[in-house]
């Protein structure tokens, strides 16, 4: 085996084991908060017994989960239904693979005793896999989480399972658009499907949260439909379906579901990080974007900051989704279906227009990729917002089902 | 037909998407920074004045006791009687000069709804449920409280409702 490739299996294995091991531990803390912040919430101190602080009453509840007893339905479709809680586990933990963490290190030249030389070439970027294709593998592997869910409702042969995952399922295509037309908008300004990329031109310019504002509301609101957060967890809806599709799951198989849901709940959070509020960049400084060429401690510390930024960043939008949550109801089931086919549709639409002219006309002004192409973009987005907060609001142009009805009666 | 619906007039700022979501957000988080109601009960206690029973709180059975240290009750065999669980369980007894003392008293506990009618039943004032709420024991049959448990329970009993002053004051 040659050094290099030796190099590379060292850096690629090192990855994706620290990923794991980070997502994993990063599910059970994201339980740990959503039950100690809905506590706060409410007043309430939450779980505080087990562990410092309560940090291991999930521990003990997996354990528990791991001696009860399975029970698969006497009707059910024995394979799919096994098969379905992984279906839902695994794309939430492979879309991490393409989110940058941190700045990149550099490359090495490295003898270790017993395994010999290991040599990396060039930079070592910060991601699991620097794909050039980053935005279509999030998209494509964000629709596949679905098929868990909507196979297990199938699969469980019971009909409040079933119409969650046909709820879940509707509700994924319905919000997939808006999410997909958002996402348009940042190619746009990016002009590039390389997440690496997107954050590069995010340091260039400013965060795409101020110059694609209007796509970084409907990206956050179809996140939560994604997955399948309040206030659109439909199919889980245990008010009128006891539990939507993971009614009839047990023991481990079950709490497979809340982890990978929660395993999703990160990697949104850290999507929304990555393409809206720039990733690891540390704001208001440049020193965080040179590339390091050889190892010193300020390269080090460099990566360490930038991973400490994306984790901020993530934690942050990992406790807006819990603060949703215990905030909103659920929507109803036809709010559902209207707000995502009649209000973000049309809405992302028109902004790719908007934005695209935009674009267009300061590509064509040759204003250079810098922090005042991102002011004349802020300049643009101010105006939408503002018409979009305080003029498009329901009843005036969005009607909600307010005046659906007073038209039919 | 379309089923009609009661659709309440609402100012736009209460029923708009954004803005009522933002808003509602802004008061969830002021709970945050609220005094937490939780009571940490093994740490904290009633003693140490973290809450307070009410006065009329009906909890385990005392039976109170005169100045030899007897217990007050005549078994006159009124509380079996009025029981509605049935839990009490009397066999009278006689002694020399024709006063009437319970043999065998036993309340089972868990069968006592602690309905407090054997306390309001009781001519003597002897028989009383009480303020008091920590009963754990090891065994089942240890629910069962003989007459000689009864007395020695020290917790304070209950005051029942007086209709005459029905706020208790």
């Amino acid at each position: 085996m040659s050094p290099e490739l030796k190099g590379l299996l060292l850096v690629a294995s090192l990855k994706v084991l620290g990923l794991f091991v980070a997502l994993l531990v990063g599910v059970i803390m994201v339980v740990w908060v959503e039950r100690r912040g809905s506590a706060l919430l409410q007043d309430r101190l939450g779980p505080n017994r087990v562990g410092p602080l309560g940090l291991l009453q999930n521990v003990a509840d997996g354990l528990k989960n791991f001696i009860k007893e399975e029970v698969v339905p006497h009707e059910a479709d024995k394979i799919l239904f096994q098969l379905a809680p992984l279906l839902s586990f695994i794309p939430a933990f492979l879309m991490f693979a393409v989110i940058p963490y941190a700045a990149p290190l550099p490359g090495f030249d490295i003898t270790l005793p017993v395994l010999g030389r290991f040599v990396y070439e060039g930079p070592v970027a910060m991601v699991v896999a620097d794909l050039p294709v980053g935005f279509l593998f999030i998209i494509a592997f964000s629709s596949l989480a679905v098929y868990g869910i909507t196979l297990a409702g199938w699969a469980a042969n019971s009909k409040y399972a079933l119409l969650g995952g046909l709820r879940a399922s509707a509700q994924m295509i319905s919000y997939e658009l808006a999410i997909g037309l958002s996402l348009v908008v940042v190619l746009l300004l990016a002009g590039n499907v390389s997440l690496g990329e997107v954050i590069a031109f995010q340091q260039r310019t400013t965060w795409f949260v101020f110059a694609a504002t209007i796509a970084y509301m409907t990206f956050h609101i179809g996140a939560f439909a994604e997955t399948n957060r309040l206030p659109f967890d439909l199919p889980e809806a245990e008010a009128e379906l006891v539990a939507g599709y993971h009614a009839e799951y047990s023991a481990m198989k079950y709490a497979i579901y809340p982890l990978s849901e929660y395993a999703a709940l990160i990697t949104m959070s850290a999507f929304i990080a990555t393409l809206f509020f720039g990733g690891w960049d540390i704001p208001f400084t440049r020193w965080d974007e040179q590339v390091a060429t050889a190892w010193s401690a300020e390269a080090v510390v460099r990566s360490a900051l930038t991973n400490l930024a994306f984790l901020l960043k993530t934690f942050f939008f990992i406790w807006v989704f819990v603060w949703v949550r215990w905030t909103l109801p659920r929507f109803r089931y036809d709010q559902l279906m209207f707000l995502g086919w009649k209000v973000l549709l049309p809405l992302s639409l028109v902004y790719i227009v908007i934005m695209a002219t935009a674009v267009l006309l300061l590509e064509r002004a040759g204003v250079p990729h810098t922090g005042r192409y991102g002011l004349w973009l802020f300049l643009v987005n101010v105006p939408l917002v503002v018409a979009l907060v305080w003029g498009l609001d329901r009843r005036r142009v969005l009607a909600g089902t307010v005046r659906r009805v007073r038209v039919e009666a | 037909m379309a089923i009609s619906v009661k659709v309440m007039r609402r100012p736009d700022r209460e029923v708009s998407y954004l803005r009522a979501t933002l808003k509602g957000m802004a008061l969830t988080f002021s709970h945050v920074f609220r005094r937490k109601v939780t009571m940490q009960y093994p740490e904290q206690t009633e003693q140490e004045g973290f809450w307070s029973l009410s006065p009329r709180w009906r909890g385990t059975h005392r039976m109170l006791t005169d100045e030899q240290g007897r217990a007050k009750c005549v078994a006159c065999g009124l509380c079996p009687q009025i029981c509605p669980a049935n839990c009490i369980k009397l066999i009278p007894g006689e002694d020399e000069e024709g006063n009437r003392y319970p043999l065998i008293y036993e309340i089972d506990e868990f069968r006592c709804v602690f309905c407090g009618y054997c306390q309001e039943v009781c001519p003597e004032e002897s028989i009383h449920v009480g303020v008091h709420y920590e009963n754990a024991e090891y065994e089942r049959e240890r629910f069962v409280y003989d007459l000689e448990r009864l007395c020695a329970q020290t917790h304070p009993v209950s005051t029942l409702w007086d209709p005459s002053d029905p706020k208790g004051e």
